[in-house]
């Protein structure tokens, strides 16, 4: 190439430059040696909450939804709560691999790897909470398009029905992403392994060799999922919105709801991205190659972005409920702050409006204490973002008589514990069995020896 | 087995010397391993656009399509009227065939890699484990009667070591 060509945009400010493509195979195979104590106690840790959830499951299937608390008027609580909150973790992983990547953001490759993995399992959680939720669980496939005796179709003009494409289509895209990426990157393993363990690379690996002709059409595809997942992971969480926007509850039926929710989701997904990826790091003796003044700080810009957003749309909310004149909406948002569950309406604002201001200053973006705190603030803040816009909202239905609240039982807490133990089993049995840094991703980043010296 | 050399390098300009060389010669059929994507050996191959945005643009227009024809045909197979809508509302269908438009794109995407690199994808051409850690590897189909001017080429662009397979 000429030498006025212009510098590679991976090729930044020296981060990861100094390693060969030796070392990076090197240190991330490491990942995968056998675990340590920690990680074990971790996994059971993990184990143990996923029976919890699974034990309070079966006392559901057996009696029936009365455990969860539902009475009029809240039949949408925790467990919607709980499914719009996985839904919303998912999309910091897709921002990260597939926006940033059409941005050719250099950041995010050594991270993409693992949050493409927590995308894939908080959707895979987020998707059991809608049939938890029905009741009757055994039905669920009624949701489906699927010719039956009843002569029925489902009701596409509803947006529940909207969902159901929408988290099936994110479900299986992403799957789909986070496997073809990995297929390279388990070739690498597969020629590093023995024993039973190169077996098993080997299938997955379906005979990847990295020829010229493998990367001139993977590369390509790629590039095309990366601008097919772009608008998808924009439309999901635009859909999820649209499930509360489209009905006519005070407090839901707002024009903002897509990208408020949009925002949000992303928002929560880089907390959980931070909250995983600092333990992670160090426990696979990889802090060399995710860095907290490189790719923490960017994930602090990131945050600070969306918590900004989200705190103009909490603002927003307020003035249009104030603005419309409508009495409902009013007394809806006043209750927010001031009613029964104000708790719940001030946890969210200061969690994800006020802490994440605290991101504007470099000193906080790069110090990892302070980043873990504020991701923890972050998850809280967003679940219970979730619980304000739809049980308080719920909760005031239009005749007064009819208001009424509902606390969490030990059914919504069993099975919420559960979607964690199931999150954290997946995304531990991930992190120790695949590269959880993209292999040849952080390769294309860093110039190969050259005989005659300089770079291409 | 194909027959032929099989050489490792360090260097990728090397590598992509023997490749242009190579070409130069008249030589076709090369087969370049690489840890990663490399532009530079891209350059030197000619490599024609990948026919998979092809297969993804069939993929998605076929989503698109279904997606549309599903709603619509279904709801007129059992016509009941939703919130005073037409029977067959365009736009809620629109973000089912949105859906489909994406999720038959990114599966006939990945479907055309696989056509293309995996079932079409040259077989019994020799690889070493080193290339996808830190080598390139470049094999060239020759006859024994080509096989020392061949590795003699190589080796003077800058092979490492070239190995007769």
């Amino acid at each position: 190439m000429s030498a006025a060509a212009p510098p590679h945009p991976t090729a930044h400010a020296g981060h990861l430059i100094t390693q060969t493509h030796a070392d990076v195979t090197r240190d991330v195979v490491g990942t995968l040696s056998p675990p340590t104590r920690g990680y074990v106690l971790l996994l059971l840790g993990a184990v143990s909450l996923f029976l919890l959830g699974i034990v309070t499951f079966l006392v559901l299937v057996k009696d029936g939804l009365g455990h969860a608390g539902y009475q009029p008027p809240i039949f949408w609580s925790v467990y919607i709560t709980t499914f719009v909150f996985w839904v919303g973790i998912g999309h910091a992983g897709t921002l990260i691999s597939a926006i940033l990547f059409l941005f050719r953001s250099p950041w995010r490759t050594a991270v993409y790897r693992s949050t493409e993995a927590m995308t894939v399992f908080a959707v895979m959680t987020a998707g059991l909470f809608p049939i938890i939720h029905i009741g009757r669980q055994w039905i669920f496939y009624w949701l489906l398009p699927y010719p039956n005796s009843r002569f029925l179709w489902p009701n596409f003009k509803s947006p529940l029905i909207w969902d159901v494409f929408a988290i099936a289509t994110y479900l299986t895209v992403s799957t789909t992403f986070l496997v073809f990426g990995l297929v390279p990157d388990v070739a690498a393993v597969r020629d590093k392994a023995s024993g039973w363990r190169k077996t098993i690379y080997q299938a997955v690996s379906v005979g990847w060799k990295g020829t010229d002709n493998q990367w001139r059409h993977y590369s390509r595809a790629y590039l095309y999922l990366a601008a097919l997942a772009t608008p998808l992971v924009l439309s999901v969480h635009s859909v999820v919105s649209w499930d509360f926007a489209v009905s006519i509850v005070p407090g839901w039926h707002g024009t903002i709801f897509a990208p408020y929710f949009v925002a949000g989701a992303i928002y929560s997904g880089i907390g959980m991205v931070i909250t995983l990826i600092i333990p992670l790091r160090r426990a696979l003796r990889i802090e060399h190659m995710i860095t907290a003044d490189y790719h923490f700080d960017n994930l602090g810009k990131l945050t600070l972005l969306t918590g900004s957003i989200l705190f103009y749309a909490y603002g927003m909310e307020y003035f249009v409920a104030w603005y419309s004149g409508n009495i409902f909406e009013q007394t809806t948002f006043y209750r927010r702050a001031f009613g029964p569950y104000w708790w719940a309406g001030w946890t969210m604002i200061i969690c994800n409006a006020f802490v994440s201001q605290l991101l504007w200053f470099r000193k906080v973006r790069t110090n990892l204490t302070s980043l873990f705190v504020i991701s923890i603030f972050i998850n809280i803040g967003m679940w219970f973002e979730r619980f304000v816009i739809i049980v308080s909202s719920l909760s005031n239905d239009y005749i007064p008589w009819a208001w009424d609240q509902l606390n969490p039982t030990w059914a919504d807490w069993g099975i919420l514990a559960g979607s964690f133990g199931w999150f954290g089993m997946w995304f531990l049995l991930f992190a120790k069995n695949f590269p959880i840094v993209a292999i040849q991703e952080i390769k294309e980043m860093i110039p190969m020896p050259r005989k005659r010296g300089g770079h291409h | 087995m194909a027959q032929g050399l099989l050489a490792s390098f360090v260097h990728v300009d090397a590598a992509a010397d023997a490749i242009r060389a190579l070409r130069a010669r008249g030589v076709r059929g090369l087969v370049v391993y690489s840890a990663a994507p490399n532009h530079e050996i891209e350059e030197a191959l000619e490599h024609r656009v990948s026919p998979v945005r092809l297969i993804t643009l069939i993929g998605g227009l076929t989503g698109c399509a279904a997606g549309f024809g599903m709603t619509l045909w279904m709801s007129h197979d059992w016509p009941t009227l939703v919130g005073g809508k037409p029977i067959g509302s365009i736009p809620p269908y629109v973000v089912i065939a949105f859906e489909l438009t994406i999720l038959l794109g990114a599966l006939s995407t990945v479907a055309a890699v696989a056509l293309f690199s995996i079932v079409m994808g040259r077989r019994g051409v020799p690889y070493d484990p080193r290339f996808s850690d830190d080598r390139i590897g470049v094999f060239v189909p020759a006859a024994p009667d080509q096989a020392k001017q061949v590795e003699h080429l190589l080796r003077s662009a800058g092979a490492e070591e070239v190995r007769h397979a």
